[in-house]
């Protein structure tokens, strides 16, 4: 450890490491009050105060009405706020779990903190017509509230959800295919790259040294573009790269009728994207659950038992 | 001959669109978008607020008449920041929005000290009506909380986009866009509000 560094910057090397060191470990710390905790599905009990059976019954209800409506409501017990405001939580998780479909902004959460009694119920933009904040606020009151100060969280939550859910029916309506709405047309970095490629190769085709200058201009202009803006030395790098490629690849696919079998690994090395295209569609959607992609604009209603 | 200048064409187009995407044209632009977007969500939030006024007002006189000192503060904050012309390039003005700031600042602690005042009137506080408003009202300072802080972090976007090394040439020479201005954090908000009893 700090050996490069030593060599390098002579005594002052470890003097160096520490302050860095520490900066590095402060960062996320000073950043995040309270982490955004785990989805785990419809209901996230992790203050553990939910029984089982209230929670299968809930989530069963949750689900059906997801697959009628598309309306996703979800359940989040934490066991303290650690000091943070209820809201600003409320939206940082609303943030990062991204309930609610896509273009629709139908999602509801449904937060409660056990330690500061506190409830909060945050509503995507899309349902904020339906859901206002008084009427948030009233199913807080009228419903949550009193059967929590009884100590009835399972009744409270239960009829919590079935009173969110009485709110935001018709709102929306699922798609005819729920699982497969996502397969829509390539993804626009997608089609760039083929277009890119496409074109590298025709103009190869016309002379060899024209498709190694295109490649070396197109593959660092579509990482710019699309993957993310990188330095001028990456640039460079990427230059080479797509010169080479671009050189390489027309020889491939004019020569490839005479080992189709071969030409296909090699294709799918260079464009490192058709290939395994099932990877960049954002992930983790068809294993358990997780939010559609809605957003929130601060809308919902707080109150406490 | 003909084959050759469409291919020269070609290579000039590539090299455009390479030297267009590096300098960071299409980025500034859409940064900008995205902070004018963010304000105009920020206006909304306060409008939304400004809105519900008149209703609270009614509500709370109907409970508690000797209030009235409170409640005109209320209202007159209400009339100062509709009084308000808020241009559209109120975003690159610092006076103009700090000014913005402190009518929509003025209107925030009226309504909050007659929320305290109201802590008086139980027969208020448990009516239906009010009792809607209230959390109407804690719905929108919270988007106006929300507003506020994605603008601000828009403009750190925008802002931090026109500084970086190529783009602030494109700029200089291409777009002439200037920084827009963030949210301060309000005058009062350093200190704790005092309570008397």
């Amino acid at each position: 450890m700090g050996g490069w560094g030593d060599r390098v910057m002579g005594g002052k090397g470890k003097r160096f490491h520490v302050p860095l060191v520490f900066f590095l470990l402060c960062l996320p710390f000073a950043v995040y009050g309270l982490d955004v905790p785990r989805l785990q599905g419809y209901v996230s009990d992790h203050a553990g105060m939910i029984s089982p059976s209230a929670k299968s019954k809930i989530e069963e209800e949750l689900r059906a009405f997801e697959q009628s409506d598309s309306t996703q409501i979800v359940i989040l017990t934490i066991p303290s706020l650690e000091g943070e405001n209820i809201e600003e939580f409320g939206i940082k998780v609303a943030e990062a779990w991204k309930i609610g479909q896509q273009q629709k902004d139908n999602g509801v959460l449904l937060i409660v903190s056990k330690q500061e009694r506190k409830i909060r119920v945050e509503v995507g933009r899309g349902l904020e017509g339906k859901l206002t904040d008084l009427m948030a606020g009233r199913i807080i009151d009228q419903v949550i509230k009193p059967r929590f100060k009884q100590g009835d969280f399972d009744g409270g939550l239960i009829t919590g959800v079935s009173a969110l859910i009485d709110a935001t029916r018709g709102e929306f309506k699922a798609e005819q295919r729920p699982g497969k709405r996502r397969q829509k047309g390539l993804p626009p970095f997608l089609t760039l790259f083929l277009f890119l490629g496409v074109f590298t190769l025709i103009l190869g085709s016309i002379s060899r040294i024209l498709g190694g200058i295109t490649a070396a201009i197109g593959l660092p202009a579509f990482v710019y573009l699309a993957v993310l803006p990188v330095g001028i030395l990456a640039m460079l790098l990427l230059a080479l790269v797509g010169f080479g490629a671009g050189l390489f690849l027309p020889r491939l696919f004019s020569s490839g009728g005479s080992r189709r079998g071969g030409y296909r690994d090699h294709g799918g090395g260079f464009f490192f994207g058709p290939g395994t295209g099932g990877s960049t569609g954002g992930g983790g959607f068809d294993g358990g659950f997780s939010g559609g992609g809605g957003s929130f604009g601060g809308g919902g209603a707080s109150g406490d038992w | 001959m003909r084959k050759g200048s469409f291919i020269i064409k070609l290579v000039l187009f590539a090299c455009i669109f390479a030297a267009l995407s590096g300098c960071g044209y299409n980025t500034m632009q859409k940064n900008e978008e995205a902070v004018k977007a963010a304000w105009g969500d920020v206006e909304a939030a306060y409008q939304r607020r400004s809105d519900l006024i008149p209703n609270l007002v009614e509500v709370v006189k109907a409970y508690a008449k000797h209030e009235r000192e409170t409640l005109t503060a209320v209202t007159e904050a209400r009339a100062k920041v509709g009084e308000m012309q808020v241009s559209k390039d109120i975003i690159e003005d610092p006076k103009a929005l700090s000014q913005f700031q402190e009518a929509q600042a003025g209107m925030t602690s009226a309504l909050s000290r007659l929320m305290l005042v109201v802590e008086r009137y139980p027969d208020l506080k448990a009516n239906q009506n009010f009792q809607d408003l209230q959390h109407q009202l804690e719905g929108s300072e919270n988007r106006i909380n929300v507003a506020r802080t994605r603008y601000n972090k828009a403009v750190e976007v925008f802002n931090g986009s026109i500084r970086i090394f190529p783009n602030n040439l494109t700029n200089k020479f291409l777009l002439h866009l200037s920084m827009k201005e963030p949210f301060k954090a309000d005058a009062g908000a350093a200190k704790a509000p005092q309570v008397k009893f």
